[in-house]
């Protein structure tokens, strides 16, 4: 990564699906212990449960000018209307990460390097939809791992999450990492 | 019942241990600013809570009381802005966050401040209006900063960009609000406020605190004790200290006499009140600049817009070659009129990107007038700014 270049991650889903969680343990990890700049935004709107709901995290070394996504390197869609809404705003070649579970319909599926991890059900088995996010996340370093350590995604992790859910968390985020490794898109420099 | 810990909140000794630890945070802009209010001294909340400031209400209800302070939730924010008034008289620091509507139910309490030279810090996190408008980013308050209140007030206005500036922008606020004896308004943009980045806090002692003077600080007895008199900042004596207070929302005379009217005493007062703001106030870094020793054009812009008009202007340049140049307003009022004069002399098109339909470009029309070809305002309504649309914008002309 060169100085000033920026790395450009959104992360699109329902609200409540913890969706700017992990847009913020992202954005603290890199900025805290990666020792990056990183500025965390989050669509903003009068949706709770239920509304589409987006987070954005970009991460440089150099100095972080305009605050947004201008054109995403990576797009994690929990839902299909997030997919549906944001895909355009995925750079062509960019890496889709999505769960198949509530994605079903990717348009253009040339375009861009796609990369299916079933967050829903992996989170069912370790007891909840809520851990939805943190098997995502795993999920999610799988792809940027060549730019953090685990133990720094783990540390801002243990920031963020209640006490009494924190091992279930760690758990769901080693699933997502360790899910189907051999399909991660390479190329990524 | 659920006993509340509130662990070091009556040990006055170590509240400086409560504070945020010196070094790397990452912070929310609405926490950034509650912190760097509890670092200024501040020790009295009073607020309503609102959309998009809602996070800065919850972190003062938590850290106010923690550091020794004092957290009201008020019925609404006409109350909220006269706790601060009341607090400040009695001594404290006080700060209240806001968003537009509720900075509208202010105004009257800040025309009061003004007059009574009362120190006190609002935070405007500012949305769209008008009414209720929506909860998004905009910029559409800063005209109302300077002349939403009744009569000849002139006021202090700063604009942060970044999570980092609230806290540091908040400080200054409560120094320039305590060196001025004047309400100091902070106009932030929900953008900034909801973002997270982070922050790098230095150590304690590192920070410039300013705190009011007082008369006894000048050894001045209550006897020969002059309200508004003494300097052109008057000291100023708080509630039960032994001085005669004199809280006053008339035109006033020095001893703070409100019955002997006359045009004259009028005028001073105002005059005063104008001064103290617009000349003495007004003084260097109020402006950030680059890029401006070879420039022919010129993006002039303030708060979060100038993150995106700094990305801009720094990818024209790099593809383009075009020669353009850099300002941001770090304070919005009193408007650094002099200081751009100062530095902008001849250049062939402004460019002013805001989030409203183009507010400061008049003050900036009315100060560049003659020093360019023609000003073009960039607006956007309820939305950062890309900076492919200003770039869009900017090659339209060029």
């Amino acid at each position: 990564m060169k100085k000033n270049d920026r790395l450009e991650i959104r992360i699109a889903g329902f609200g409540g699906q913890g969706v700017v969680t992990i847009g913020r343990i992202l954005g603290e990890a890199f900025s805290l212990y990666a020792g990056k700049n990183s500025v965390n935004t989050q669509s903003y709107g009068p949706e709770s449960r239920g509304g589409a709901c987006k987070s954005e995290v970009v991460v440089s070394d150099g100095e972080i000018h305009y605050p947004n996504v201008r054109k995403a390197d990576i797009l994690v869609a929990l839902s299909q209307v997030a997919l549906d809404t944001y895909l355009s705003g995925l750079k062509e070649g960019g890496i889709l990460l999505l769960d198949p579970g509530s994605v079903k319909d990717v348009k253009n599926q040339g375009k861009y390097r796609v990369y299916s991890v079933p967050c829903m059900e992996l989170a069912y088995e370790l007891g909840g939809v809520r851990y939805q996010n943190s098997v995502a996340l795993g999920a999610l370093y799988g792809l940027i791992s060549h730019m953090i350590e685990e133990s720094s995604l783990l540390k801002a992790i243990s920031d963020n999450v209640p006490r009494n859910t924190l091992e279930i968390n760690k758990e769901a985020f080693k699933r997502g990492m360790s899910y189907d490794k051999e399909k991660i898109p390479k190329g990524r420099e | 019942m659920i006993k509340k810990k509130y662990p070091k909140a009556v040990n006055k000794v170590s509240w400086a241990s409560c504070l945020l630890k010196p070094g790397r945070h990452y912070l929310q802009g609405n926490e950034a600013c509650i912190e760097g209010a509890l670092v200024a001294g501040c020790r009295v909340y009073a607020g309503y809570p609102i959309t998009p400031a809602t996070e800065a209400m919850e972190a003062a209800s938590r850290r106010f009381p923690e550091v020794g302070g004092r957290f009201i939730q008020m019925e609404d924010e006409i109350g909220s802005a006269c706790v601060l008034i009341g607090a400040s008289w009695g001594g404290a620091k006080a700060l209240t966050v806001t968003s537009s509507p509720g900075f509208s139910l202010m105004q009257e309490a800040i025309s009061i401040a003004i007059i009574s030279e009362t120190p006190m810090v609002i935070i405007d996190i500012q949305r769209p209006g008008p009414g209720q408008g929506y909860i998004t980013a905009s910029q559409e308050d800063v005209m109302q900063a300077r002349w939403g209140h009744h009569g000849e007030g002139p006021i202090i206005a700063l604009a942060p960009s970044s999570v980092q500036e609230m806290f540091e922008v908040t400080i200054e606020a409560f120094n320039l609000s305590e060196r001025w004896r004047t309400p100091v308004l902070v106009m932030a943009e929900e953008t900034v406020a909801h973002m997270r980045e982070s922050v790098v806090i230095p150590p304690l002692e590192a920070i410039e605190i300013i705190n009011r003077k007082k008369p006894q600080d000048l050894g001045i007895s209550p006897e020969a004790y002059c309200p508004w008199g003494h300097a052109v900042v008057a000291p100023m004596a708080n509630w039960g200290e032994g001085y005669n207070v004199n809280f006053v929302g008339l035109v006033h005379l020095e001893d703070g006499n409100v019955t002997r009217y006359s045009p004259e005493m009028n005028r001073h007062c105002i005059e005063r009140l104008q001064k103290k703001i617009e000349v003495d106030a007004n003084s260097t870094g109020c402006l950030e600049t680059k890029f401006l020793e070879d420039c022919s054009h010129l993006m002039v812009c303030y708060g979060v817009v100038s993150r995106t008009a700094m990305e801009a202007v720094a990818e024209a340049r790099e593809s383009r070659g075009l020669k353009i140049g850099y300002i941001r307003l770090r304070r919005l009022w009193p408007f650094p009129e002099k200081q751009l004069r100062d530095i902008v002399c001849d250049v062939d098109t402004v460019f002013v990107p805001e989030m409203n339909l183009g507010m400061m470009k008049h003050p900036i029309t009315e100060a560049l007038r003659d020093r360019c070809r023609r000003i073009v305002s960039i607006p956007s309504i309820g939305v950062l700014h890309s900076p492919d649309y200003i770039l869009s914008e900017v090659y339209k002309d060029i």
